[in-house]
C-alpha cells in the first residue's frame, strides 16, 4: 500500500493528464462511432475551458457547475456549427472542423475576456484525481449503454451504410448532428477538467495539433471502440515518459507506432483481441471507395 | 500604399499556390489528404539552408533541396500509402489521412533533432536580396525570384499534365485507377511520379519562402500546412488551376486585410473564407472533378 501511495505522489500528474486525455478521445469516439471525421473536439474543449475558468474565477461557483455550463456551451456551439457542417462528408467535413478550431483559436487569441495570447492564469485548482475518473466512469458507463439502445444502433447503422439505414427509416443527418452536438459537450467536459488542472491555460492549448493526439488516442485504440479510445489515451500519454531518454528525437517513437498501427493493425488495440466480425470498418479496407465528396443535397 | 500592398499580396500569393499546386495534385489522383506535404515543405527548406551553410551557391543548393522533396514524398507514398493501397484502402478514409500525419510526425521530429528547436536564417550575401522598385512598390531580387520561378513550376506542371504521356498516365489514374491499369498504364510508377512531383514543388515552396522570409524553422511546415487546406479548398479540390488562383487570391485577401482592416484577424481570413465555401459550394471555384461526383 505505501509503495502505491508513493506512486501516485510521483506520478499524479501524468495519471490526471491520462484520464483527461481520456475523455478528449471518448467525445472524439462519438463522432467517429458513426462513421464521420470531426475535428474540432480540441477547439470545444477550449470553448468549455474558458467558459467554465472564467465563471470560476468570476463567480467562485463550483467545479461542478461551471464545467457542466462549460460543456453546455461548446454544446450550443457545436449545434450552431454542426447544422451546416455535418451535411458535408469525408474529408470535408474533416477540413470544415478544422477550419472553425482554428477561426476558434484566433477569436481567443484576440479577445480581452479570454487574456488573449497570454491566456487565463489563476484558474482555482478544483479538479482531483477521483472527480476526473468518475466522469470517466459515468461516460465508460454511458457508452455501454449507448450500445444497447435504439440510438446506438442507428449510430452503428449510419456507420456502416448510410443508404441502408436510411432504408430503415434512420435519418443519418440527424444522426451525424447529434452524434456532434454529445462529442461537443464530452470535449467540454473534457476542457474544463484539464483548465481547473493546471491552473492556465492559453489559445495555444486547444490547437490542431492538440486535435491530432485526440485523433491519435482512438487510431491507436481502434476507431470508434470507446474502450480502445481509452487505452489508446493511456498509452499514448505514457510513451513520451518511457521514452523521455531519447530527448529530442522520441517523438519519432509516436510516429513510428502511429504508422505501424494504420498500416499493420488498422483495427488498433481494440482489434487486437476483438472477435467482433462488426468491428468499425472507418480505418480498414472496405470503406466506400466514391469520391469523398460534398454535401448530399 | 496600394502597389506596394498588391506586390506583396502577389508574392505571398506564389508561395501559397507552389505550396498548394503539390498537395492539391496528391489529393485529385488519390484523394487523400497529405497532411506530410507541409513536413517535405520543412525538410526541403532546412536541407537548402544547410547546403548554403557549408558554402553551396544558392540555386544549386535549391535544386539539390528541391529534388530532396521529392525523394522523401516517393518514400512517403512507399512508407504510409502504398501499404494501405495494397490493402484496397481507398482514398477519402481514415487511414491514409492517419498514417501522413504518422510520416509528419516523424519527419518533423527528425528534423527538430538534427537542427535544434530554433529559426534560423541564411548567412548574409547568400541570397540576391538587391533592391527593386516597380512603380510605387519596392521589393527584393529573392521576392522576383520567387516569383519566377513559382510561375515557371506551375507552367511546366500543366504543360507535363496536359502533353506528355506520364501527364496522360496521371490524368488516367486520376479518373479511374483500374481502368488505367486494364489500358497498361503502369499505376504505381505513376503515382510514384505524382508523389516525386508534389514533393518537389513543395519541397521548393518551403525552400523559396525560407529564402524569402530569411526565416526557416521546425513550425514553418505547420504554419503553411492549414492555409494550403484553405487555398486548395478555395480553388476546389484536385484542381490544379483552382490551387493557383486560390493561392494568389488567398495572398492578395490576406495582405489587404492587414492593410485596410486589422492585422489581428489576418489568419481568420484564410479560415472563415474556406468555412464559407464548403458550406456555399464546396467543390470551390474550380473544382469540376469534385462537383461532378456529387
Amino acid at each position: 500500500m505505501p509503495a502505491l501511495v508513493h506512486f501516485y505522489a510521483l506520478h499524479s500528474k501524468l495519471i490526471d493528464q491520462i484520464g483527461i486525455n481520456a475523455i478528449f478521445a471518448l467525445s472524439l469516439s462519438l463522432t467517429l462511432q458513426a462513421g464521420h471525421l470531426a475535428l474540432a473536439n480540441a477547439a470545444f474543449g477550449g470553448i468549455a475551458a474558458y467558459v467554465a475558468s472564467l465563471l470560476s474565477i468570476s463567480r467562485g461557483w463550483p467545479l461542478v457547475v461551471t464545467t457542466l455550463i462549460g460543456a453546455a456551451g461548446a454544446a450550443f456551439v457545436g449545434a450552431l456549427i454542426g447544422m451546416p457542417v455535418t451535411r458535408l462528408r469525408g474529408v470535408f467535413l474533416a477540413i470544415a472542423t478544422i477550419g472553425f478550431g482554428e477561426i476558434a483559436l484566433i477569436v481567443e487569441n484576440n479577445l480581452s475576456i479570454t487574456g488573449g495570447a497570454e491566456g487565463l492564469s489563476q484558474i482555482p485548482n478544483e479538479t482531483t484525481t477521483w472527480k476526473i475518473y468518475l466522469v470517466l466512469a459515468i461516460l465508460g458507463f454511458f457508452f455501454w449503454r449507448l450500445r444497447l439502445t435504439r440510438a446506438g444502433w442507428a449510430i452503428a447503422a449510419v456507420r456502416e451504410d448510410e443508404h441502408a439505414a436510411a432504408s430503415f427509416g434512420i435519418d443519418p443527418s440527424r444522426v451525424k448532428f447529434w452524434t456532434f452536438v454529445g462529442s461537443a459537450a464530452i470535449a467540454g467536459i473534457a476542457g474544463s477538467l484539464y483548465a481547473h488542472e493546471n491552473f492556465f491555460i492559453a489559445p495555444g492549448d486547444w490547437g490542431f495539433s492538440r486535435m491530432v493526439d485526440i485523433l491519435v488516442y482512438c487510431v491507436i485504440g481502434g476507431v470508434a471502440s470507446p474502450w480502445g479510445a481509452m487505452i489508446g489515451a493511456a498509452l499514448i500519454s505514457i510513451l513520451p515518459e518511457v521514452f523521455r531518454f531519447l530527448h529530442d528525437y522520441r517523438d519519432i517513437v509516436n510516429g513510428i507506432v502511429l504508422l505501424a498501427v494504420v498500416v499493420f493493425a488498422p483495427q488498433g488495440i481494440a482489434g487486437l483481441w476483438s472477435s467482433d466480425r462488426r468491428a468499425p470498418r472507418l480505418a480498414s479496407a472496405e470503406t466506400p471507395t466514391e469520391v469523398p465528396a460534398i454535401g448530399e443535397q | 500604399m496600394f502597389d506596394q500592398q498588391l506586390a506583396n499580396g502577389i508574392f505571398l500569393g506564389a508561395v501559397y499556390a507552389l505550396f498548394a499546386v503539390g498537395y492539391t495534385l496528391i489529393f485529385g489522383v488519390l484523394d487523400i489528404l497529405n497532411l506530410a506535404h507541409s513536413a517535405i515543405f520543412m525538410a526541403s527548406s532546412f536541407v537548402a539552408l544547410a547546403m548554403v551553410r557549408h558554402g553551396f551557391p544558392f540555386w544549386a543548393a535549391f535544386v539539390v533541396a528541391t529534388c530532396f522533396g521529392g525523394a522523401l514524398s516517393v518514400v512517403l507514398d512507399r512508407l504510409a500509402f502504398a501499404p494501405l493501397r495494397a490493402r484496397g484502402v481507398g482514398g477519402g478514409s481514415l487511414g491514409p489521412l492517419i498514417s501522413s500525419i504518422a510520416f509528419g510526425i516523424i519527419v518533423v521530429a527528425v528534423m527538430r533533432g538534427i537542427f535544434g528547436p530554433d529559426e534560423m536564417g541564411y548567412p548574409r550575401g547568400a541570397v540576391p536580396n538587391a533592391n527593386l522598385h516597380v512603380g510605387h512598390a519596392a521589393f527584393t531580387m529573392m521576392d522576383l525570384w520567387v516569383l519566377v520561378v513559382s510561375l515557371a513550376m506551375m507552367v511546366v506542371l500543366s504543360v507535363l499534365l496536359k502533353a506528355t504521356p506520364l501527364g496522360r498516365a496521371i490524368r488516367a489514374v486520376a479518373e479511374n485507377t483500374k481502368a488505367a491499369a486494364l489500358l497498361g498504364i503502369d499505376v504505381e510508377r505513376t503515382i510514384a511520379l505524382t508523389f516525386l512531383i508534389a514533393g518537389a514543388l513543395g519541397g521548393a515552396a518551403g525552400i523559396l519562402i525560407g529564402a524569402q522570409f530569411n526565416a526557416v524553422s521546425i513550425l514553418m511546415g505547420q504554419r503553411i500546412e492549414l492555409k494550403g487546406l484553405a487555398v486548395i479548398i478555395l480553388g476546389g479540390m484536385g484542381s490544379i488551376p483552382g490551387a493557383v488562383l486560390g493561392g494568389f487570391l488567398l495572398g492578395l485577401l490576406e495582405v489587404f486585410s492587414v492593410a485596410y482592416l486589422s492585422s489581428s484577424y489576418r489568419d481568420a481570413i484564410a479560415f472563415a473564407v474556406m468555412f464559407l465555401i464548403l458550406i456555399v459550394r464546396p467543390s470551390g471555384l474550380l473544382g469540376r472533378r469534385a462537383a461532378r461526383a456529387a
